[in-house]
């Protein structure tokens, strides 16, 4: 099930919205509306967002972001379609129901913060504990752990104008945290921010959003955030939403002219990352075979290297065709690993760190996880052809490669060749 | 009179309306008005009688304190020598009385104002129609509401108490009205965002931080106050005010000076008392200071959880 869910949703100012609705749905355009009065922020939304992932909704000012944002807890009432939170639609709550769901089920940052500049650092981030009737020692305590997660340990006592921007952002966001819910909505929460902090907060917040396993929407003006944050990203343009895909299929597939002049002075180099462009060796090697089964495997694939690979996925070496052959040739049992050479990198690391990597050597860059297990492989040809053209190498289209047949070396044949 | 010929619009006797209407109050509802007068006199005579209750020196003493826990030393030296001088001039009992007036308008008159103020941010119509009246209250010369006050009412306390409520309390009503308005949007959200009541808005973001205007605006309704309470000393209300209106009856120039005086004392004290408990005020004074660290301790509590 979705966490959010919005459907054929419509947001128009002005008096008597409905009558938009009718008429852009019969087809007339924003500007014969704007003639007649109407403001139409938000037009015929839908889309749905995941549960534990960060849903970016992207596009310039005067789209229609906010207003769209506040329609999913109800700042706004949609004019007409419908919003769907966990399962309950919201469109046809009360009052005291609504309330029940934002308190329990969605909170929000804000632009520009929105702390009580009457109160203390902890007061706010414990402000929607105190509206829930949580009592004092339990939110505070909630408070102050909320604040130990954004980096503000010992800051509980000051008041929000002894803060820099950032560290006021950081309430706002120790103060969703602490509401305890869900689903987080935030409006350009990093946009007044400076640049360095700005990528600092973006950091924290996937650092956050992974350990916590919050689902996010999140609104921005800047694509490069949107590419940086978004598992999916919603390009918005004067209300209406052109496209909804990854930073990669939106990078590389854009529906129209519109998302492609966007994003095509988008530095791929800063937006992809070394998860986008890695391959699936084609097959692997458990760590437990012979130079025998190696020769066999690799003949198998015509294959130059070999990875090895312990049972808990880490890379154990690497083999060389000709140090097998050597190695068969002189009847030995061991393995003639190569290890010294190779080359690890982060999933996460952009293609523009990665170039610093590049060297000239047959031997792949190694893409692993923070416990070291494989993820993929880098192959320089394919970090070559992404720096070239910005196209990833990857994408699934890897001939010979699927998903399935790289799971069978580790998982069952790897036991066949040990 | 003779205009009236050559104009096409028919004559209109308000002023026999209003005449006939006071006086059908008068005939109908004279007991009301009495007991409602006796009421208010008893109210009014209890807190001028506590004020002089009080010796003057004992008083000053306060008085001057407050003004050093809310706003700086110098203003306590100030008010010390101004308190004083009135006592000298033998003003303190109408001080008092006058004092009284004020405090007891200033408290109706904010009892009155901030929740209308407060509805009238929240809800247009109330605000459009509230707006004009407010306009009629503040521009209508106060002596042609205190003729008919003294009718309804009689000589005496009431009728000026009345007049000063009238006239201090627009003030209170627009700023409270623009305080609300004047509150950030987007920290409203954060309220509603979270799950508040309206109520719970109300009371935790929107006063607090409208409290600044608030406090502006009660600053106004007392000095409004002040000035109509010299007034009301027309209407018999005893005071500072019942002293400027003999001074001029007799001629005494004397006693008109001692008694100006010692309103401007009144004034520039209460203005700067409670121009200060507006908040952004001075951090020189000691109420900021014990406010300050306060502040801390409580908020130390909070994040330590202690
Ligand atoms: N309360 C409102 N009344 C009338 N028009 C509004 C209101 N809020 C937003 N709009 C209009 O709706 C459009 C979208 O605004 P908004 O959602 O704030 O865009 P964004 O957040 O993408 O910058 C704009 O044209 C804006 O002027
Ligand atoms: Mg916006």
């Amino acid at each position: 099930m979705s966490a959010i869910e919005a459907h054929g949703v419509f947001k128009i100012f002005g008096r008597r919205p409905e009558r938009g609705v009718r008429a852009l749905q019969e087809g007339r355009d924003r500007e014969e509306l704007r003639a007649r009065g109407l403001t139409p922020a938000v037009i015929d939304a839908t889309f749905s967002v995941d549960p534990g992932e960060i849903f970016v909704v992207m596009g310039l000012s005067g789209s229609g972001k906010s207003t769209l944002i506040r329609t999913v807890n109800r700042l706004l009432d949609p004019t007409a379609g419908s919003v769907v939170i966990g399962g309950t639609d919201i469109s046809s709550l009360d009052g005291a129901a609504l309330r029940q769901v934002r308190r329990e089920k969605v909170s929000m940052v804000f632009q520009h913060f929105a702390l009580l500049p009457h109160r203390t650092v902890g007061e706010n981030a414990a402000y929607g504990l105190e509206v829930q009737g949580v009592n004092r020692s339990d939110r505070e305590a909630r408070a102050e752990e909320a604040l130990g997660m954004v980096g503000l340990d010992g800051w509980g006592a000051s008041l929000p104008s002894e803060l820099s921007g950032g560290m006021r952002q950081r309430v706002g966001l120790a103060r969703a945290l602490a509401a305890g819910t869900d689903i987080m909505l935030m409006d350009e929460a990093f946009s007044a921010l400076d640049p360095l902090i700005r990528r600092e907060m973006q950091d924290q917040l996937i650092d956050l959003q992974q350990r916590l396993d919050k689902t996010i929407l999140f609104i921005t003006h800047d694509l490069n955030e949107a590419m940086r944050l978004g598992d999916h990203i919603a390009m918005m343009r004067d209300g209406r939403i052109e496209q909804i895909g990854t930073a990669e299929e939106i990078l590389n597939n854009p529906v129209n002219n519109y998302v492609a002049e966007f994003v095509q002075d988008v530095d791929r180099t800063r937006v992809l990352t070394a998860a986008n462009i890695m391959e699936q060796p084609v097959a692997l090697l458990g760590s437990g075979a012979g130079p025998r089964a190696a020769q066999k495997l690799m003949r198998e694939h015509q294959l130059n290297w070999l990875l090895v690979v312990n049972r808990d996925r880490t890379v154990e070496g690497l083999l060389w065709s000709h140090g097998v052959a050597s190695a068969v040739h002189d009847g030995q049992d061991a393995l003639p690993l190569y290890r010294d050479g190779l080359r690890f990198t982060s999933p996460d690391t952009t293609l523009n760190d990665l170039f610093a990597e590049a060297a000239s050597s047959p031997a792949p860059l190694i893409v692993r996880d923070d416990a070291g297990r494989l993820l993929g492989v880098i192959p320089d040809v394919t970090l070559l052809a992404a720096m070239g053209n910005g196209q990833p190498g990857g994408n699934g289209e890897t001939p010979g490669v699927s998903p399935h047949d790289i799971q069978t070396p580790i998982d069952g044949s790897t036991a066949e060749v040990v | 009179m003779e205009d009236q010929e050559s104009t096409v619009i028919p004559s209109i006797q308000v002023g026999d309306w209003v005449e006939s209407g006071v006086d059908w109050l008068t005939g109908n509802f004279r007991e009301i008005f009495r007991t409602f007068s006796d009421v208010l006199e008893t109210l009014i005579n209890g807190l001028i009688d506590a004020l002089l209750f009080v010796p003057p020196d004992l008083m000053i003493v306060v008085l001057v304190l407050l003004g050093l826990i809310l706003r700086s030393w110098q203003f306590a030296v100030g008010s010390a020598l101004g308190l004083s001088a009135v006592v000298a001039m033998g003003m303190w009992e109408a001080a008092m009385q006058t004092l009284g007036i004020v405090v007891f308008a200033t408290v109706v008159a904010v009892l009155i104002a901030v929740p209308i103020g407060v509805l009238a941010a929240r809800n247009r119509v109330v605000s459009n129609i509230v707006q004009p009246v407010l306009d009629f209250m503040q521009t209508m010369p106060a002596f042609v509401y205190l003729v008919p006050a003294v009718i309804l009412f009689g000589i005496g306390f009431v009728p000026g108490l009345l007049s000063t409520i009238v006239f201090a309390l627009p003030p209170g009503v627009r700023l409270t009205e623009l305080g609300i308005r004047q509150v950030d949007a987007e920290t409203v959200e954060a309220g509603q965002a979270f799950g508040a009541t309206p109520r719970q808005i109300l009371r935790g973001i929107q006063l607090p931080l409208a409290t600044p205007t608030i406090m502006a605006g009660v600053n106004q309704v007392i000095m409004l106050a002040l000035s109509m309470a010299v007034i009301a000393g027309m209407a018999g209300a005893d005071g500072l005010g019942k002293l400027i209106v003999e001074s001029i009856a007799r001629l005494d120039v004397g006693l008109g000076a001692e008694a100006g005086l010692s309103v401007v004392v009144l004034a520039i004290y209460l203005d700067r008392l409670t121009a200060s408990i507006g908040g952004s005020g001075s951090d020189k004074s000691l109420g900021a200071l014990i406010r300050r660290s306060r502040g801390r301790s409580v908020a130390q509590r909070v994040t330590t959880g202690i």
